[in-house]
């Protein structure tokens, strides 16, 4: 018998024994119910959810700024790009991001199959949409077919989202339920919640940003 | 006692002595404990919580067979290729058979506790592949040539100041004391180890059958870029991982960041669901996937110890336990420690061998307390105690509990034997503390009370 | 109401004047007591080293003598886990399995007797001493016994309450593990009687005479500067 025939032949074998005392999980609960029910609160309106998605990106050391116009995303950009002395930034084949990196006044790497990852690495920051938001954790979803690909979100040293005010989910359950929906039957390859910069505590425990990948995470909702 | 055993002993007491290594993770682990408690009491009812998980995932174990089988049939639909591997030596075998077919040089891999299980990274070298750990914690105890500390934070019995002199050794970093500076050293060093690598493995936190994915989580975003750049990615993952629906991750991925690492959520929970399909620009051309057995079927197949197959290896429990907290990671000599390895590894690995890490534990159910899926951890540990003591009982101790039996159960040979105790505790100064008294175990380190002049039985019988 | 009292073993030779304490606390209240002559011990030690037919004799022993009792008390957080907790696990799907859920359900830790059972908090006892109290894992975890004995402290006149931060960290006795990991068990003594010092009390307090052994005897041998008391040794002070 080959792996496969061995395995699926001792876990029949090992589950004919029923399980000792565990009677408490044969009742019928409603999961969905009671995922609801313990998770951590997000409030009923979109104010409080927006305040609440604030406070958890802030808290993981990311930024945010909600705004009304594309207008005020690209002078945030400019300013942040004066700091951080940029030379370049990446994005990906996309209408919005690409209005957004022309207003830049930067070389621009869009990327596509087949990039020079040298180049990609020079990029000071990568702008990209992404699936949707978080709420209840702060977390930005993307998706290698959002965003084109695997690496434009971890890569560079700063990673700038573009979202849209109706991509704030709610709750974990509902980013979740938002992402089956939307690759029903075609899945993309990666689809990733990101929290806050990459970060590590391996040494002593003190945290320390940018361990592998961007050192700063920047949200910008309108 | 055994080899193994006495070799558990020898560390123990060389990681007591070492009093500077003890407070440095006792002080690491209780600033986390303030920290935890806190994202716990932002869970609208964390106890309830606890319940939902560990029903969801017993009942993932339950339909094991159905589930991990979805599981291929879609991470295939995907376009992934599945792997199955009963024992390490087949895994072992698998993951070299595929870095020979693509003429591999360079490896880099992210944390995988499965990968340290099968000794992978030593196979691995031994056939001339360079492979290079890309965790960080993992990224510093991969160059003093040690197996990680602690399941989540491999490195956390080291100071700056041995971390710095270990990269100025290794890498020829300039030393610094600044935990940033040394982050950013190891930063550079692997980037270009990504950029070059040809092959990319990971561990896993969970498969979720009714989409072919696996979940990866992680904080620093190194197997993000594992994932990304090379152009081969395996991932090796415990065949216990399986869970039926996307969904209950809903749950799963924020537990799990708050019980084992003090956060709401991890930095990256990421799913992949096979390799780079048409129109992503990156990603790997092939996933495989590696189904591992290796003594977990053995737990499943005891029904009273299946459930610890639950486990989603959070570390919450060692973090809690006082004896992993005194003894440190090293001493038990098993890829997973603290209680959840001292509950599966004499199950797994061989009672016979590996009982000493069920009776080292006082039973006190700290563990227990935090598991995020309720499995009963000390109860576990008096099970196995069990499974040790009828397998191979000791017969002095065997015997010794038959006395004890018949006296504390007779009335008067109790008091005989309460009036021989004072009597001879008369001569115990005389060898007190010595090997040779009786009660050396007790009275090496500790004073022992003296026997009443009046027992309690002896004052209730003269006051009837 | 009558009380049966069982007193285990260690109590009995190394503090009877724990048993003693208890005795006259219900004689105050009214509670007539019956002490068992026995079996003289609950068989934990060998139930925790494995050995559960060697367990049987005792615990067969000590289930038979309470079949009769109304409310059965023991002063210990892990003995009374013992019989509450292992005996139904112990002897279930044997004869005995009735016999075990019974004199479980009827089977109280000391303060929790007097707190849950009773509804008694007030001894109108005096302890002119800070304090801080140490958790014995078994009652703290087994049992859920974390207020019962801090709602009987707070009643005591002159006494004050300091938490320790390690209140509920193992204070490393467990059992046969003291024994036969020495080394470790009084590691985590240290710890436990460093966390101690910390508050300044004069008296460590618990409901387990066992964990009092353990610590007693370290701070004996290391000369620490803090004592340790029985609950019920405070509770009886007037
Ligand atoms: S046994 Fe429980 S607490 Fe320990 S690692 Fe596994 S899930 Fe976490």
């Amino acid at each position: 018998m080959n792996d496969r025939g061995t395995i699926l032949a001792s876990i029949q074998e090992a589950l004919k024994k029923p399980s000792v005392k565990q009677d408490i999980y044969k009742a019928e609960d409603n999961i969905s119910e009671l995922i609801k029910q313990v998770m951590p609160p997000v409030g009923e309106s979109f104010d409080e959810r927006l305040a609440l998605f604030r406070k958890n990106a802030q808290e993981l050391k990311a930024e945010f700024y909600a705004v009304n116009s594309t207008d005020e995303v690209v002078q945030t950009i400019l300013k942040i790009k004066d700091a951080e002395q940029w030379k370049s930034v990446a994005t990906h084949p996309n209408e919005l991001t690409e209005s957004i990196c022309n207003r830049i006044g930067l070389p621009i790497l869009k990327l596509t199959a087949g990039y020079d990852i040298t180049e990609f690495e020079k990029c000071s920051a990568s702008i990209t949409v992404c699936d949707c938001l978080v709420a209840q954790t702060g977390s930005v979803v993307v998706s290698s077919a959002s965003t084109g690909g695997r690496a434009i979100s971890v890569l560079p040293p700063h990673h700038i989202v573009i979202a849209k005010k109706e991509q704030l989910a709610p709750t974990m359950s509902d980013a979740i339920a938002l992402v089956r929906k939307k690759y029903n039957g075609n899945f993309p390859s990666m689809v990733s919640f990101i929290t806050g910069p990459s970060r590590t505590g391996d040494i002593e425990r003190i945290l320390v940003l940018g361990a592998h990948g961007p050192k700063r995470l920047t949200i910008f909702l309108f | 006692m055994n080899a193994i055993a006495l070799e558990f002993k020898k560390n123990a007491v060389r990681t007591v002595k070492d009093l500077q290594r003890r407070q440095l993770v006792k002080t690491a682990l209780g600033n986390f404990e303030i920290a935890r408690n806190d994202k716990v009491a932002r869970f609208q009812d964390w106890q309830k919580a606890r319940y939902v998980a560990a029903k969801l995932k017993w009942e993932a174990l339950e339909n094991l067979h159905a589930n991990i089988q979805r599981l291929e049939e879609n991470l295939k639909k995907n376009g992934a290729i599945v792997h199955w591997a009963a024992t390490a030596e087949e895994a072992r075998r698998i993951v070299s058979a595929i870095a020979k077919e693509k003429n591999a040089r360079l490896i880099v891999k992210s944390k995988a506790m499965t990968a340290e299980e099968i000794h992978l990274n030593e196979a691995l070298e031994k056939e001339g592949y360079e492979v290079v750990e890309t965790d960080l914690g993992e990224f510093i105890v991969q160059l003093r040539r040690e197996p990680p500390y602690h399941i989540v934070f491999p490195a956390m019995h080291l100071t700056r100041y041995e971390i710095s002199d270990l990269f100025a050794q290794k890498l020829g970093s300039q030393p610094t004391d600044k935990a940033e500076e040394l982050t950013m050293i190891a930063r550079r060093v692997l980037r270009e180890k990504y950029i070059k690598a040809d092959i990319g493995i990971t561990g896993a936190n969970f498969a979720v059958a009714d989409c072919g994915v696996i979940s990866i989580t992680e904080n620093e975003g190194n197997a993000r870029l594992t994932a990304a750049l090379p152009k081969v990615m395996i991932t090796l993952i415990g065949i216990e991982k399986v869970i039926p629906k996307l969904e209950d991750l809903a749950l799963f991925l924020p537990m799990l960041a708050t019980a084992g690492a003090a956060q709401l959520i991890s930095g990256y929970n990421t799913f992949y669901s096979g390799p780079r399909k048409n129109g992503e620009t990156d990603g790997p051309q092939e996933y495989h996937v590696i189904l591992l057995d290796n003594g977990r079927t053995e737990l499943l197949a005891d029904p009273i110890e299946r459930d610890a197959l639950r486990c989603i290896r959070c570390g919450a429990c060692l973090n809690v336990c006082p004896i992993y907290r005194t003894i440190g990671g090293h001493s038990y000599g098993t890829t997973y420690c603290g209680p959840i390895g001292a509950v599966i590894t004499p199950i797994m690995r061989g009672i016979e061998d590996w009982q000493q890490l069920s009776y080292a534990s006082s039973l006190c159910g700290a563990c227990a307390e935090i598991c995020p899926v309720k499995i009963i951890l000390h109860h576990h540990l008096l099970k196995n105690r069990k499974i040790a003591a009828t397998k191979k009982p000791v017969w002095w101790q065997k015997i010794g509990f038959k006395i004890f039996s018949k006296i504390s159960t007779c009335p008067t040979l109790w008091s005989i034997i309460t009036k021989c105790g004072r009597l001879l505790q008369k001569l115990h100064p005389l060898v007190k503390g010595s090997r040779l008294d009786p009660a050396y175990a007790w009275t090496k380190e500790r004073d022992l009370p003296p026997i009443a002049p009046q027992t309690f039985k002896e004052w209730w019988r003269s006051k009837k | 109401m009558k009380v049966t009292l069982f007193i285990p073993c260690y109590i009995d030779l190394f503090y009877p004047q724990v048993g003693i304490s208890i005795v006259k606390i219900f004689e105050r209240l009214g509670i007539e007591v019956e002490a068992l002559e026995s079996p003289a011990c609950c068989g934990q030690p060998a139930y925790n080293t494995g050995y559960h037919d060697e367990t049987k004799e005792a615990a067969i022993k000590l289930m038979e003598q309470l079949k009769d009792a109304e409310a059965v008390v023991i002063p210990s957080g892990s003995c009374g886990a013992m019989v509450k907790v292992f005996y139904p696990e112990l002897f279930e799907g044997t004869e005995y399995e009735i016999l075990s859920k019974e004199v479980s359900s009827k089977c109280y830790e000391f303060t929790a007797f007097l707190v849950n059972r009773l509804g008694v908090t007030d001894l109108k006892a005096t302890f002119p001493h800070k304090i801080t109290f140490h958790d014995g894992c078994h009652g703290l975890r087994e049992l859920n016994n974390k207020l019962p004995p801090r709602v009987l402290l707070s009643k005591v006149k002159g006494l004050e309450l300091i938490e320790m931060k390690e209140a509920e960290t193992c204070c490393g006795f467990g059992g046969t593990f003291s024994a036969k990991f020495p080394i470790i068990s009084t590691a985590m003594g240290e710890t436990k009687c460093a966390s101690a010092l910390e508050t300044g009390a004069e008296f460590i307090v618990s409901c387990d005479s066992s964990c009092i052994m353990h610590l007693q005897g370290l701070i004996t041998r290391q000369n620490k500067n803090i004592k340790t008391i029985h609950i019920a040794e405070i509770l009886a002070q007037q």
